[in-house]
């Protein structure tokens, strides 16, 4: 069982790779409620894009596990789990430990 | 794991289809110049040399290809060029054509060319940089019997790779296609000699490709310089 403190240092550590990338006024908070997805995020899609990515590589660099954010379940979903990174966090816990 | 210290001056190249013909070809011609080239197919390889890595793999298989890139990304870190070359023909009258026929071209054509592109983009939009060459073949546009789903599916990349450019322009990454012509490999053996010869006739130069024509392309997209030509496809031959 992957705990979600776990996940959301994952997560964490996924931003602070994207925040290198960003200048001071759009980088990402490190807090649960930070959202990632929509008009309030500060993220343009390009940059939702690649953090999806970082996480993903993270989670097998970090965690020792394969999954893939984007796959149809996660974009059928009626709420999107890409909105904040608690959604993200909880998301990635029910990949990891329902497989 | 090579040290990035010595790669740093060598490309690290992906090819898929490196079992035979041309991309065994490729495979072999860009180890020779020293660099880092990783290959896969169904089949094994008989290239030898220090700076190739071959997985057997079906292209298809998106568990595999996954695991060839987390190979390249564990060892090299990096990925600098893609040259999805693995493709399969089949020459049919459209009305005789079997849909599992339809079906295994696309996957393999297409869907396996998308997904290479795909996690290639993951690996390279982290360095800002890189290079993506698709196959298409001048079947496509030159619209011949018998070649319906074969052409369309080269159609279907090279419409995918125009896209695929824009999307990751930004991350400073170039994707084209190489449109090809009949080369004496494997994919022609059991074409008519009739059929062959027609399709030559519709080109500019008639003659078969040398295995040196594609890689003088290949040679031309991958240049640093070239890092302003995306979104192309050249045909050999002229169409």
């Amino acid at each position: 069982m992957i705990t979600s403190e776990k996940i959301n240092e994952t997560i964490f550590n996924a931003l602070d790779e994207i925040n290198q990338l960003l200048p001071d006024e759009n980088k990402i908070e490190k807090k649960e409620d930070t959202v990632l997805y929509g008009a309030y995020s500060r993220l343009d899609s390009l940059g939702l894009v690649n953090l999806i990515v970082t996480v993903e590589q993270r989670v097998q660099d970090e965690l020792g596990r394969s999954i893939d954010l984007t796959d149809e379940k996660a974009l059928s979903r009626k709420n999107s789990p890409f909105l904040t990174v608690k959604t993200l966090s909880d998301y990635i816990a029910s990949l990891l430990n329902n497989e | 794991m090579i040290s990035p210290v010595n790669i740093k001056n060598q490309k690290i190249i992906l090819i898929t289809g490196t079992s035979k013909g041309i991309g065994k070809y490729l495979a072999e011609y860009y180890c020779g110049k020293g660099h880092v080239v990783t290959g896969c197919s169904r089949n094994d390889s008989e290239i030898k040399n220090d700076n190739y890595t071959h997985f057997l793999l079906d292209v298809t298989d998106e568990k595999k290809v996954k695991e060839l890139f987390l190979h390249i990304r564990k060892n090299y870190d990096r990925l600098d060029v893609l040259i999805n070359n693995a493709g399969i023909a089949s020459m049919n009258h459209v009305m005789l054509t079997p849909s599992e026929t339809v079906n295994k071209i696309f996957e393999t054509n297409f869907t396996g060319t998308f997904l290479f592109c795909r996690e290639a983009a993951k690996l390279m939009s982290k360095n800002k940089s890189g290079r993506i060459i698709n196959f298409s073949s001048v079947a496509a546009d030159l619209a011949i019997e018998g070649e319906a789903i074969y052409a369309a599916s080269k159609s279907a990349v090279e419409t995918f790779t125009k896209i695929l450019s824009k999307e990751l322009s930004a991350f400073g990454i170039t994707a084209n296609t190489i449109g090809l012509t009949p080369v004496k490999t494997d994919l022609i053996k059991n074409v008519p000699v009739v059929k062959i010869n027609n399709l030559l006739e519709k080109l500019t130069v008639k003659r078969f490709a040398e295995f040196t024509d594609i890689s003088n392309v290949t040679d031309f997209f991958i240049r640093e310089e070239s890092n302003f030509i995306t979104g192309q496809n050249i045909n050999l031959g002229g169409v």
